[in-house]
């Protein structure tokens, strides 16, 4: 089973947040306690009264006890305002003056409806400009070498909302603004998360992927992704069935003269592990499944059925098997 | 024996003429009834789809409803409860009782009165119309542009959403211009501003801030509108206009909305509380100054539900700051209810059960707002079920609670009958037991990292429990409520 908790952080805005949070908890805790504690007594000790019992007493307020309770949410509310502060500084950085001494990796991560386009501008001070959809690679930090991340969010068509729930708070791409974030980690493996602004129909398919490399795997990693797509002579048929198909108008793979960008880049579309931006594993059955109708595996996705004849759908998976 | 038969004949009106005596009228008490058994039907067709909702998300990866019957679904279940059960609800036990509490005759404006009924119906079966367009509108019921845009929600559905709510709105805003002005200039004589009951204190200044928050609604809706069917580029990126605009128009209504929704339940609670604990309500001043605290105050907190839009850093801290604050006349109003109760000679009946109900409940309402508005806190929890539990917690355990309590007290009033209180118990212990079900697990779910509005969910990520405990809840409260 996946974890996602945000109690189970792995970078430091969500360390810090959590920290924040177990504060808040604390505090609203001892509220909690306080009002439901005097609710409790007054249940056990005025639900039942004797017939005839005498009338209450009147009481029709207290000035002292008004101000107490009036000035001691006052005072927490300022504590909490003040610490509030403190956390936000320290979630949102300014992404143009990293740490000294680290190396970051800057990626522009662009939401389109239902998949994220990933573009890789800059890593530790060198220009990349590697495109590449749905999973995203970062460098883990290692002992004395930070590797922050930021990110530059923007989107193509509606508002989508990028959160991985481990790394760092939620952070919305809106169509005509540019959002920044950032997380940093030391923990190898995968993270997931998805979109959590409502974006559509497949709104719950698009899911998050980021794959945290040791510096040597996304090194090596980073220079594949570098390199215009295989031609292996075996997969001609199905690479000529692509080009000759409307799949050019809207998927990209760099090396043949498809560019367009309304879709997800393939030309190294067998690096990754999912296919439909995580709905499902990538193999070549559901690849498979996919060409024949995306429909079936993503109902509403902007992608049709293009009636493909069984022999085009089998050249173009033994093609795109090929684009490692 | 003839003359038995004769006067049976002369009691029975034929039903065309009850009907007509309905619609036709411009009293008070017959308009409050007639919204409140409006909103009723509203009520179980909001009902209903969240009852679908819970079915499809009892497992991972269901396939009960398509993705866009469930968003078609979420979207009409949220306009549903906020503009034609909880505002229409509400303004029919206002109509109802301030004109009673005050000693008027009837509203100040009696058809202006029934011109707002209307319109709230006619945008209810408006907006309901666009299931017969070929499926209702699949945009949330906080309708995030661009989405909304010609380009994304094809069809006519969004546009009758558009009109429904201009329609309904036009009628919200004139039943708050008439209640503020029948509580100004109407009030018996010797009646002051400072002797006004709580509840009609408290209606009055939700009806202040109808009168301001739902102008804006109106003016986004209909650019929205122009937006859709003449071409204008007001929320439209690549047009050069805002999505972002949208947003603050829509919360600078929305976050009053919450108050207009839970001030009238505060005011029934005020009144309630005070009769069956025998007692005088505990610092009448602090609790009605509270409430104009809360009326100012709500209208500079509206940015809380953008924090994840990446506003600047000392524009979050404002807004939270502003949040935290707002939640310190809460806080007075229900450290005064507790003073009353506290040494009081009570009565257990229903309304009292609703009342402490409603004490019990809304407190953690009220405390989970206080943790979505700690900004950084936000980034994690904002859209996810736990904020889906939390305005469930505030709206059900506070507005529901509390209109509960004020429906059984005066349920006499306005029958001139008893109601059951064997039936009343059940219906208490099944609607707590059954709400606690339904929207304590969502808590959890949202800081396991579940997203709201999510049509389905992969199955590795430990969710379904805590969606299934939620379904079951909803199950024993469908009935309940």
């Amino acid at each position: 089973m996946q974890d996602l908790s945000i109690f189970n952080p792995a970078s430091p805005p969500a360390e810090a947040i959590r920290a924040l949070f177990v504060l808040v908890l604390a505090v609203t805790g001892g509220i909690f306690v306080l009002v439901e504690g005097v609710l409790i007594y007054s249940i056990i000790r005025f639900r039942r009264q004797p017939p005839g019992a005498m009338e209450p007493a009147q009481v029709y307020g207290s000035m002292p006890i008004e101000i107490a309770w009036t000035a001691t949410p006052f005072l927490i509310v300022f504590v909490l305002a003040l610490i509030l502060t403190r956390t936000e500084y320290e979630v949102r950085v300014d992404p143009n003056t990293p740490p000294p001494g680290s190396r970051p990796l800057y990626v522009t991560v662009i939401g389109h409806q239902w998949w994220w386009e990933y573009v890789y501008d800059k890593y530790d001070g060198q220009d990349l400009g590697v495109i590449t959809a749905n999973e995203l690679h970062v460098p883990a930090s290692e002992e004395g070498v930070a590797r922050p991340v930021y990110l530059t969010l923007k989107s193509a068509d509606v508002a989508h909302s990028f959160w991985v729930p481990r790394l760092a708070g939620k952070t919305d791409l809106i169509p005509g603004r540019t959002n920044q974030m950032w997380f940093q980690t030391k923990d190898r493996g995968l993270f997931l998360g998805q979109c959590a602004e409502f974006c559509g129909t497949q709104h719950a398919h698009m899911l998050l992927r980021v794959n945290v490399d040791s510096s040597d795997e996304f090194q090596r990693w980073l220079e594949d992704q570098k390199r215009p797509a295989v031609d292996e002579a075996a997969a001609r048929a199905g690479r000529d069935v692509f080009l000759s198909q409307t799949c050019v108008n809207c998927h990209r793979i760099r090396g043949t003269s498809a560019a367009g960008t309304y879709a997800p880049d393939l030309t190294h579309l067998m690096s990754r592990q999912t296919l439909a931006s995580g709905a499902v594993p990538n193999t070549q059955e559901q690849l498979r499944k996919w060409l024949i109708d995306p429909q079936r595996i993503k109902e509403g996705c902007l992608m049709p059925a293009f009636g493909l004849s069984a022999e085009q759908v089998d050249q173009l998976a033994n093609y795109l098997g090929t684009l490692k | 024996m003839a003359i038995a038969e004769h006067e049976l004949q002369l009691e029975r009106v034929p039903w065309t003429a009850v009907l007509h005596d309905w619609v036709t009228a411009v009293d008070h008490k017959k308009i409050g009834v007639m919204y409140y058994l409006m909103a009723l039907v509203f009520l179980v067709i909001g009902g209903v789809l969240a009852l679908v909702m819970r079915f499809q998300l009892l497992w991972a990866e269901s396939t009960a409803v398509s993705a866009d019957t469930f968003n078609q679904m979420m979207t009409m279940h949220g306009t549903t409860m906020i503009f034609f059960v909880a505002m229409p609800i509400l303004a029919g036990v206002a109509n109802y009782i301030v004109p009673l509490q005050i000693g008027a005759r009837d509203m100040a404006f009696p058809r202006l009165n029934a011109l707002g009924l209307w319109l709230t119906l006619f945008g209810g079966l408006l907006t309901y119309f666009s299931f017969a367009t070929g499926g209702a509108p699949a945009i949330g019921w906080f309708a995030y542009a661009p989405l909304t845009e010609h380009t994304f929600a094809r069809g006519a559905a969004t546009d009758f959403w558009v009109l429904g709510l201009l329609v309904s709105g036009i009628g919200s805003l004139s039943g708050g211009v008439n209640l503020v002005t029948t509580v100004l200039t109407l009030r018996c004589p010797g009646m002051s501003l400072r002797k006004l009951p709580l509840y009609t204190w408290m209606t009055f200044w939700a009806n202040v801030q109808i009168i301001f928050a739902i102008p804006p609604l109106t003016a986004a809706l209909v650019m929205l509108f122009l937006d859709r069917n003449l071409g204008a580029h007001f929320f439209d990126a690549q047009a050069g206009g805002s999505p972002y605009l949208w947003q603050h128009l829509f919360w600078f209504f929305g976050h009053p909305e919450v108050y207009i929704l839970v001030l009238p339940a505060f005011g029934m609670l005020s009144d309630v509380i005070p009769v069956f604990s025998r007692k005088v309500i505990f610092g009448y001043e602090f609790v009605a100054a509270s409430t104009v605290a809360i009326a100012f105050i709500s209208f500079g907190v509206w940015a809380h539900h953008m924090f994840a839009v990446g506003m600047s850093r000392s524009v979050d801290v404002y807004f939270a700051a502003a949040s935290l604050l707002v939640g310190i006349p809460t806080g007075i109003k229900t450290f005064n209810w507790l003073a009353t109760v506290y040494g009081g000679r009570w009565r257990m009946a229903a309304p009292m059960l609703f009342s402490l109900g409603f004490l019990s409940m809304f407190v953690i309402g009220g405390l989970t707002g206080i943790m979505l508005a700690v900004v950084p806190v936000d980034y994690q929890l904002t859209d996810t079920y736990f904020v889906v539990g939390h305005f469930h917690w505030v709206i059900i355990g506070g507005t529901l609670m509390g209109l509960f309590a004020g429906s059984y007290y005066w349920y006499p009033k306005v029958t001139g009958r008893m109601y059951s209180e064997r039936l009343a118990r059940w219906h208490f212990w099944l609607f707590l037991i059954g709400f606690i079900l339904t929207f304590g697990p969502m808590h959890m779910a949202g800081i396991l990292g579940m997203p709201r509005r999510i049509y389905t969910y992969p199955p590795d990520r430990g969710w379904a429990i805590w969606n299934q405990l939620s379904s079951l809840g909803a199950l024993i409260r469908g009935p309940a409520t």
